[in-house]
């Protein structure tokens, strides 16, 4: 569990965080929002020391960050940041092996680890050990830049913008493979980015920032049905807040008791691709089955719209 | 078919030059004018028409042949006839026993030979060769010269004539001319590195540093060992430990610090250009991994900045094996010791005595500096 009191960072006159307290739950996936030049990235910094606060402090499950010296500290602490930082002129292997070397583990362990890695990431430890970072194709070196952060299985992983620079395509997959490491490894993460439909989608909880401070620091849902501010409304979009809301909620959650008619839906589909779904087929009822085929329910046009009202 | 461009002017110069200029020049002693000499009449018949056939040939292949290794192989085999040439020139007209006599090469002999040189060094650039394939070049090349020479082909012609005069000092300057060069170096990297790290730390410093380094390369370098004699010149005055040490008003002593100072900006300025080529988010993440400022340094951002740096260390070391032989002028000693001999005695052998082993120092260094830069640049930015 982190716990951020009242951290402030002033550059001279202006505070770029100012005075933000909040509270980050141990297995979760905190996802903190804003427009550039909010103070997002900055605070995240100052959880692994990046940035030193101008005031306040940071508690890891109890413990006052500055109770370590700064670079032990971080090697506790996985980091991955937009476009990688991936060192151009190590391997492959050699990137990932960086926090264990630093901790001082002995060769075999690393090379397990290494390879064990990056069959995680899907990348064949034969073919992209012994390769540089520039000879891999930009999806790849962001797994890397991850399976890098991982290296040590730290408890906490900080995420600066880290798909920020990928087509949307290779986006979706990597977002994906966050979920899985999260349920893999159990890892609490802490994800900065400007994008509200990544913050939708991967959030337990999301922080909406805005000029240093915390705007609203809620579960997806409560953002769109009671933003605390205009400026959340504003970030979370008025025009499309149902449909979003819908994205929000799977099939298997909504699912009303009954046998139902029409085609079958997985129940870990979204109520928005549902409701797309029934526009296409032109049909007003769906069946939810399990994924191994068991009826969890039916679902209707109606029962889904009411689902996307506050 | 296509006439190569190069090859038509270099065809040119040395069909003009060969018709029009002597090959070699025939002196009775070291210091009076000469007479000129072409080729057929220093030579055999034979060998006289042989020599222009084999040119013939060459300059074919320069205008009309594109494969970049047959032109090579032309240009390569035009250097050796034609040094060979002078050599059996040299042999042919010197009377048996007479060591007053000196046979230098001639205008013609300079044209060929610059002109097969240029188009060996552009056939080789076609090929591309790699940084290994270039540094063994360079090895068979100066290991054949020194066959050659060690051998005795050259020793008829003026230049051989001088280093016979000359040989006991010879090794001694040249062996000086290097130390001064490397050790200016070693002292400029000792001070210029550092020095360019901080400069990257501290953008305020890197404007005034760069400011005063770029004046000083301005001062033309007779006038900075002047400006250096009297400051040390008090300071041997002042610490006998220091006139101990060899540092006077002259010779070696204002000779290292010039260069030394010279050296600093090429050193500096490439340092602090490699490091700021090092992105930002690549040392950012070194530091998120937990890496220490130091290890960040030596790990992440010099390694990276290395080839950079290399390519500074290669202008320094170029320019330093040329701007010593002006510090023969303070007494500092080197190879320039027998260029401003020669000029002063007129005696133009002694002058290409010292000028020619510092034209392929200086040739050398660039070409193993080069491929140094090459094979440490891992990472194509």
């Amino acid at each position: 569990m982190i716990t951020i009191e009242n951290l402030t960072k002033r550059y001279g006159a202006t505070a770029v965080v100012d005075g933000v307290s909040m509270e980050i739950a141990g297995n979760s996936l905190t996802v903190i929002v804003g427009t550039s030049g909010s103070g997002k990235s900055t605070l995240l910094r100052m959880v692994n020391r990046l940035v030193e606060p101008s005031s306040g402090r940071v508690l890891i499950d109890g413990h006052d960050t500055r109770d370590e010296p700064a670079h032990l500290l971080r090697r506790r602490i996985g980091y991955a940041i937009q476009g990688h930082g991936l060192f151009p002129h190590r391997t492959v292997a050699e990137n990932i092996a960086t926090v264990p070397r630093l901790l001082g583990w002995d060769a075999g362990r690393i090379r397990a680890r290494v390879e064990e890695l990056l069959r995680a990431f899907q990348l064949d430890p034969a073919v992209y050990a012994g390769q540089l970072p520039h000879q891999l194709s930009g999806g790849q070196q962001q797994r890397v830049g991850v399976a890098r952060a991982l290296a040590v299985e730290p408890a906490l992983l900080l995420m600066d913008e880290p798909f920020g620079a990928l087509d949307p395509i290779i986006r979706a997959k990597a977002q994906e493979d966050l979920l899985e490491v999260r349920r893999r490894f159990g890892t609490t993460i802490v994800l900065v980015t400007h994008d509200m439909d990544e913050a939708f989608r991967l959030g337990d909880r999301v922080a909406v920032m805005s000029e240093g401070r915390v705007l609203q620091y809620d579960r997806p849902a409560v953002l769109l049905t009671r933003p605390a501010d205009p400026f959340v409304s504003r970030m979370t979009g008025i025009a499309g807040r149902a449909l979003r809301l819908l994205t929000l909620i799977s099939a298997g959650e909504a699912a009303i008791p009954g046998a139902g008619d029409g085609p079958e839906v997985v129940a870990s589909a979204t109520l928005h691709d549902v409701l797309s779904e029934l526009v296409w087929r032109g049909v007003d009822s769906v069946r939810v089955v399990d994924a191994d085929g068991t009826p969890r329910g039916r679902l209707t046009v109606a029962a889904i719209l009411a689902r996307g009202r506050p | 078919m296509r006439l190569d461009r190069l090859g038509a002017l270099l065809t040119a110069a040395g069909a003009l030059a060969l018709l029009t200029l002597p090959f070699v020049v025939f002196k009775a002693n070291r210091i009076v004018p000469g007479d000129p000499r072409t080729l057929v009449q220093v030579l055999p018949a034979w060998a006289a028409f042989g020599c222009y056939a084999l040119l013939l040939a060459v300059a074919l292949i320069a205008l009309a042949v594109g494969d970049a290794r047959v032109r090579l192989v032309a240009a390569l085999a035009g250097v050796v006839v034609v040094a060979l040439a002078a050599a059996a020139a040299g042999n042919a007209l010197t009377p048996p026993g007479n060591r007053v006599v000196r046979i230098a090469p001639g205008a013609a002999w300079w044209v060929l030979m610059v002109s097969l040189g240029l188009l060996a060094t552009d056939a080789a650039t076609r090929m591309r060769p790699g940084p290994a394939l270039r540094v063994l070049s360079l090895v068979v090349s100066l290991a054949v010269a020194w066959l050659a020479l060690a051998h005795g082909t050259f020793d008829h012609l003026s230049i051989m004539r001088e280093y016979a005069v000359n040989a006991a000092r010879f090794a001694h300057e040249a062996a000086r001319h290097v130390s001064l060069a490397g050790g200016s170096l070693a002292a400029a990297l000792a001070v210029g590195l550092p020095l360019g790290i901080l400069c990257h730390r501290l953008p305020r410093l890197r404007g005034a540093v760069l400011g005063v380094l770029n004046v000083i390369q301005t001062i033309p370098a007779i006038a900075l060992f002047g400006i250096l004699m009297a400051p040390l010149a008090l300071l041997a005055a002042a610490w006998p430990l220091a006139a101990a040490l060899g540092i006077r008003g002259i010779g070696a002593a204002p000779a290292v610090v010039a260069l030394f100072l010279y050296s600093l900006l090429p050193i500096v300025a490439n340092t602090v250009a490699g490091l700021r080529r090092v992105s930002h988010t690549t040392v950012e993440a070194a530091h998120g991994m937990g890496m220490t400022s130091a290890q960040v340094l030596t790990g992440i951002e010099l390694p990276l900045a290395l080839p950079v740096i290399l390519t500074g260390v290669r202008v320094v070391l170029v320019q330093n094996i040329g701007m010593v032989t002006v510090a023969a002028l303070i007494g500092g000693g080197g190879l320039g010791t027998f260029v401003f001999q020669g000029i002063g005695q007129t005696a133009i052998d002694l002058v290409l005595l010292g000028a020619i082993p510092i034209v392929a120092l200086a040739f050398s260094a660039a070409v193993l500096l080069d491929a140094l830069a090459e094979v440490m640049d891992r990472a194509p930015q």
